[in-house]
């Protein structure tokens, strides 16, 4: 069951005083697998990555790496290296001193330690500024020399915390990049910490999303956007509109109807099996809706509803658009059609024609995102 | 333009200092001359200061006992000062570890102390450790000290209240640079293979070394000049470089020779300085330097 599992995690709970980071977690990361952990900002994503380097004792659980019980080894124990935010080199070494650092301390001998640190240094294409110190060179590099320092090690999972979060939008985009391609040159396990869902998506195998300690949702990019578990993850993960409704009827094993309050009735993917009378989310993403001023033909799986536009926002590869309809404000995303040719382009107060087709629209059981005891309780949905 | 900005930038430094360099030529270099000068000037048997320039003085100061003396000063002061840094490292390390409410606790605690005269915390100390005192009493009772040692009024009483008077400001500047410190290096350290003590050595110390050059400056120089502590507490065979200075002004009245052993102190004392001075200079540019060279 562990052969191919690189770290595991198995019930582990970590509290600070009274307030608990880490709640009874459990996910298995696979051998060089890219995984991300993605949540907001105290979600207990970092504290998990901590207790995985060895930085925090978790209360209660395991962490197993190969198979191996780690949970209370040191740090300098691990077969793990981590990418810290602030990259935290050594400010009084030279860049050659802090790639070395961790040879050194394993005691290599002295030809070794200088043929892979160049080696090291040729990887991250900074052979020339060996010899200056972290305070001498860019933030983007020192990122670089970061990544050199940790791989050295030759870790069995390399930890990085938001190590892109410090550097601006471009080079963001080319570390982006530069990872990705040093995770397929060296091949070992990435666990990757991260707020932001763009950086996450683009990089990961799958992606863990947590909220208040726990995680929501474990699943492939296209999983977790396309198929959200739960509302937090639909509403985290991109952007997505949101309606309030209780199931109304059956029409066949695979659609029923749902009323929403100050909206109407629609038509919906029944994936989860909710009984009737449940109260429920639906979400459905901007891009899923289509626009127009003409009525569509009719369709029985296609919920149309039509209102005004309030707001036009143009995006250049995509315009959005505020449709007011009964007691919604929905956006939606239209890609241009030839621009110029379109007769009547849509204008503001213009009454105008919303559809989704009812498989793009996502049903998920409804809950007060403060109320996160519920997400212990998916069986007692809350009450309208 | 940018010359011009400079300039006048330094015009505007320059008036800014001038009350500190006449503070500093009023206070510290016209009285530090003065007692230089005097060190040439004969002595008036009356105890003041003759008339006329002699090198008597100097003569008079290579006097075979001083060597000894000399010697006891710095291996007093280098002592005080070596204890004091190693206290001072984990109380200053352990004070930026704690809770930010404990760290206001702690801070008062090592400023208590100042809050009781400087002499009568010298003189508490020989309370205990008088052969009568509560300490020699329970340090026999515990069979750690024979009824018939002597704490008092020998080389370890003076180190002991050296080091006890010293300490809070070592811990103070040490502290200081401990709270500055990032400590995710440390974790960086432990997370590529180094123990704890390794990680506390390499990456710590070396990211405190601004306090702790700062630390040994303020206790090492007082300690070179240290006058009441061995006083009080030490025998006629513990006395440091102050107590012949202050025998040669208050008992002897000879003037001159305490202004030639006052000036050998503070050469003695400038020449750490400068050499400390000198080290930071060099890690300065390197450490104003900004971005990308």
């Amino acid at each position: 069951m562990t052969e191919e599992n690189s770290v595991e995690i198995v019930n582990v709970t970590k509290r600070f005083g009274s307030f608990t980071a880490v709640n009874n977690v459990s996910l298995s990361i696979r051998r060089g697998e890219f995984f991300s952990l993605l949540g907001p900002s105290g979600c207990g994503k970092t504290t998990l990555l901590r207790m995985i380097a060895g930085f925090e004792q978790p209360q209660e659980g395991q962490l197993l790496l190969n198979g191996e019980d780690i949970t209370r080894l040191p740090p300098n124990e691990r077969k793990v290296n981590t990418i810290f935010q602030s990259y935290a080199l050594f400010p009084h070494m030279t860049l050659w001193d802090n790639i070395a650092y961790g040879l050194k301390i394993a005691r290599r001998g002295k030809a070794e330690i200088k043929q892979e640190v160049e080696k090291m240094l040729a990887l991250i294409q900074m052979e020339e500024q060996a010899y200056k110190k972290p305070d001498q060179i860019s933030g983007g590099q020192k990122q670089r020399v970061a990544i050199a320092r940790a791989l050295i090690n030759k870790p069995q999972v390399l930890l990085l915390d938001e190590p892109l979060a410090a550097l601006d939008l471009k080079l963001r985009q080319r570390m982006l990049i530069e990872l990705d391609n040093i995770h397929d040159e060296v091949g070992i396990t990435f666990i990757y910490v991260t707020h932001d869902q763009g950086e996450a998506m683009s990089l990961s195998d799958r992606i863990a999303v947590m909220n208040g300690g726990r995680i929501e949702q474990i699943g492939t990019s296209g999983e977790i956007y396309e198929a959200p578990r739960s509302s937090f993850v639909a509403a985290f993960i991109g952007d997505t509109n949101f309606f309030e409704g209780v199931v109304a009827a059956e029409l066949d094993k695979d659609y029923n109807r749902t009323r929403v309050e100050g909206l109407g009735d629609v038509v919906c993917f029944n994936d989860k099996n909710i009984q009737l009378n449940a109260p429920i989310h639906l979400s459905v993403r901007p891009e899923k809706l289509r626009i127009s001023r003409d009525r569509p033909d009719p369709n029985p799986h296609f919920n149309v509803l039509s209102g005004v536009v309030e707001d036009i926002v143009y995006l250049g590869s995509h315009t959005r658009y505020w449709v007011r309809t009964g007691d919604y404000r929905i956006s939606i995303n239209q890609q241009h059609g030839r621009f110029l040719l379109d007769e009547r382009a849509i204008k503001w107060k213009d009454q105008v024609f919303i559809w989704w087709h009812a498989d793009d629209g996502f049903m998920l059981e409804q809950y007060s995102e403060h109320d996160e005891l519920l997400m212990t309780l998916p069986d007692a949905p809350a009450k309208p | 333009m940018h010359g011009a900005t400079a300039s006048r930038k330094s015009l505007t430094e320059w008036l800014v200092s001038i009350p500190t360099v006449v503070w500093l030529l009023v206070f510290f270099v016209v009285p530090t001359l003065t007692i230089f000068a005097i060190a040439f000037r004969p002595v008036n048997l009356d105890g003041g200061i003759g008339t006329g320039w002699t090198l008597e003085t100097w003569r008079g100061l290579a006097n075979p006992n001083y060597p000894s003396i000399v010697w006891r000063t710095v291996r007093l002061s280098v002592a005080t000062t070596f204890i004091c840094l190693a206290l001072a490292v984990p109380c200053g390390y352990f004070m930026a570890r704690v809770r930010e409410s404990w760290r206001q606790a702690l801070l008062l605690l090592v400023v208590v102390p100042f809050w009781t005269n400087f002499l009568v915390r010298v003189f508490a100390w020989r309370e205990l450790l008088h052969p009568e005192g509560w300490l020699k009493q329970g340090l026999v009772f515990l069979g750690l000290a024979a009824p018939e040692a002597q704490l008092l009024y020998n080389e370890y009483a003076v180190l002991l209240v050296l080091v006890y008077t010293h300490l809070p400001f070592a811990i103070l500047p040490i502290y200081a640079a401990a709270e500055k410190f990032d400590f995710r290096l440390t974790e960086a350290a432990r997370d590529l293979g180094a123990g704890a003590l390794r990680a506390f050595w390499n990456v710590f110390i070396p990211g405190i070394n601004r306090g702790l050059l700062t630390a040994f400056l303020v206790v090492f120089i007082p300690a070179l000049g240290s006058y009441v502590i061995p006083d009080i507490m030490g025998g006629p065979s513990s006395k440091m470089i102050g107590n012949k200075i202050a025998q040669r002004t208050f008992s002897d009245r000879n003037w001159p020779h305490a202004s030639g052993l006052s000036a050998l102190l503070t050469l003695a004392v400038l020449g750490p300085m400068v050499v400390v001075l000198m080290l930071q200079g060099r890690r300065q540019p390197a450490a104003n330097k900004e971005g990308p060279a």
